[in-house]
């Protein structure tokens, strides 16, 4: 069985801030990790492999640092590594980033699997995944949180706000994982080791054959108008003061108040 | 095509076993804004799919639809991504909407980017504002890098411009079940998903009552030192009949499940009255519960987002604090 399992660079952080002086993003100082969530992606193609055999192919876009993560990838166990990297694929939003990775895709080929995280945690959009099916006239399934290969299926449980849902979803297929469904293995010594030997290939967009009005900025039909912190001082707040004690007393004052109690 | 060729405002009205989801309300309700704003010319419509949806016309009319578009085929019936993508794309392409929103559901969000890349237009994700600027432009805003940031995104050239809108964000009309509308039936051609099947489904079981429907809520985040105090806080919760949640870091570190998670990437809440301890207020924390009635917060630092919203607060030590609130409350109550 070969599997692709997409990952993402992002900032290891929730705090990150404009600068006060231009309103661009400051990513200085910023550690940037693997996607949490693509990690889980990660640790189900291993597991997938490890049950049925097979080959797990990482692929990530971004700039040339965006290796690292599939440096991370290969030392938990991938067996080789695709990094989309150009700077024509630059100022993407998320039809003209899904765009070239459904070409990387294809031009892999003949994959059985492809895994995504359920969103990444800096924008969140969830829509990558999707993408990639749609471009690739796959069928998808979203927020999977256990998933088992059986004749040439996967029968996938989904974790919905009010039920499990199990889908029998024939491949090839694209899933995409929630944090539910393992625990991501850490890299090894001699993984890290075995990481340098394996086949790693860096594509761009021609590489790709993308059509041009189709990735980057120009082929980007949605765009960032501004980017801002959230409104400050929406409501009054009356402090309560003193110890402990004190504070406890006019707390539970104000909830009386309040009708609460 | 020229962009004037694209009018109305859609809302895709999800439903599954003919219940809709209650954000299509919410939806609906918005779009009568946006097209106030927009002139006015803009039907307000809700697009339906499934296998005998059209008796779902009239509830959508009681809540703001001008038109409904009743989408039907017998392998509409279930859910499932391409054929719903695919009879979308075909009615979008037969009456083009100007702007399409979403819920920002599971659904919606499976669904909604399969149609934007058929259609090759913009699909904004989960937007927690919607609105029109000074030159006529639909504006939509998200949170972004875990909250902290908003963006105001816009889809200039292509269309529709789609958007799934976060739930629970727009109130909803009051039902007028007397509304009247207009009805369009579609009998699409559209084939099943040989590939995906649904082979079964089994209700979660929940502790407590689900926290978007409580009224009380004691929420705890990244400052509570142990799962021990946090104890304390559902301690705290059960005094006051109400729900504990809590923000991100909590359920990440999987003291607690998803499901208990206020906020963008959880559960939208607006209870009567919510204690946030140890939280200090991302964006994506804050668009989840600011529309509380009484926001009171305890936190160490003086200086944190949380106090913007807050009514009442307390920069305290909520370890010292939370055990003598308890104590008060119990001594009150002859406990």
């Amino acid at each position: 069985m070969k599997i692709l399992v997409f990952v993402k660079q992002v900032p290891d952080t929730d705090d990150v801030k404009l600068d006060p002086k231009t309103g661009n993003l400051m990513r200085d100082g910023v550690q940037s990790i693997i996607n949490p969530l693509d990690a889980n992606g990660v640790e189900t193609a291993l597991e997938l492999k490890e049950q049925v055999g097979g080959t797990v192919i990482a692929v990530s876009m971004g700039p040339p640092q965006a290796d690292d993560v599939l440096k991370k990838a290969l030392a938990m166990g991938c067996d080789e590594s695709v990094l989309i990297s150009d700077r024509a694929l630059g100022g993407a939003d998320t039809l003209a980033t899904g765009y070239p990775l459904a070409k990387a895709a294809a031009k892999i080929g003949d994959y059985d699997l492809i895994i995504c995280g359920r969103h990444a945690t800096d924008a969140e959009t969830a829509q990558t995944g999707p993408i990639i099916a749609a471009f690739l006239d796959i069928p998808q399934v979203t927020l999977v949180e256990h998933v088992t290969i059986e004749d040439g299926c996967a029968i996938c449980r989904r974790l919905l706000p009010d039920r499990y849902e199990t889908v029998k979803v024939k491949l090839p297929a694209l899933i995409t994982v929630c944090s539910e469904i393992n625990s991501p293995r850490y890299p090894t010594p001699l993984n890290i080791m075995k990481a340098l030997k394996k086949p790693r290939v860096v594509w761009n967009a021609k590489d790709l054959n993308c059509r041009e009005d189709m990735i980057g900025a120009a082929g980007s039909p949605s765009s960032n108008k501004k980017i801002f912190e959230p409104p400050k001082r929406m409501a009054e707040t009356k402090y309560f003061r003193g110890d402990a004690e004190a504070m406890a007393k006019a707390i539970v004052d104000t909830l009386e108040a309040e009708k609460i109690i | 095509m020229s962009n004037e060729n694209y009018t109305g405002i859609w809302v895709y009205a999800e439903q599954e076993d003919g219940n809709l989801s209650e954000t299509v309300f919410e939806l609906l309700a918005k779009s009568h804004d946006l097209k106030a704003k927009l002139g006015g010319r803009d039907d307000v419509t809700a697009v339906v799919l499934g296998d005998d949806v059209e008796r779902l016309a009239d509830t959508l009319f009681a809540y703001g639809a001008e038109k409904v578009i009743a989408v039907e085929n017998d392998n509409l019936k279930f859910y499932s991504a391409r054929p719903y993508a695919r009879a979308l794309t075909d009615i979008c392409n037969k009456y083009r909407p100007s702007i399409f929103l979403f819920p920002a559901s599971p659904l919606g969000r499976d669904l909604a980017p399969r149609v934007m890349c058929e259609l090759l237009t913009g699909l904004t994700a989960d937007a927690i504002d919607l609105d029109i600027d000074e030159d006529g432009v639909f504006v939509q805003t998200t949170p972004n890098f875990g909250g902290n940031i908003l963006s105001h995104i816009c889809i200039r050239e292509k269309r529709p411009q789609m958007v799934t809108v976060h739930p629970k964000v727009f109130e909803p009309f009051k039902p007028d079940m007397g509304a009247k509308g207009v009805l369009i039936t579609e009998k699409v051609d559209v084939e099943a998903d040989d590939c995906y099947t649904v082979i079964g489904s089994e209700k979660r079981v929940f502790e407590g009552c689900p926290i978007a429907e409580s009224s009380v809520i004691v929420a705890g985040g990244r400052g509570i030192k142990s799962k021990d105090d946090l104890e304390q806080l559902r301690e705290l919760a059960n005094l006051l009949g109400g729900e504990l949640a809590s923000s991100r870091p909590l359920v990440d570190n999987g003291w607690l499940p998803h499901e208990k998670q206020i906020g963008q990437s959880g559960t939208t809440v607006k209870p009567d009255f919510i204690l946030n301890v140890g939280i200090s207020g991302s964006v994506q924390y804050l668009a989840g519960m600011q529309k509380a009635k009484c926001i009171m917060s305890i936190n160490n630092f003086a200086e944190a987002p949380i106090w913007d919203v807050s009514n009442y607060g307390a920069v305290a030590d909520y370890s010292k604090l939370i055990p003598a609130i308890i104590a008060e409350i119990k001594a009150r109550k002859g406990l």
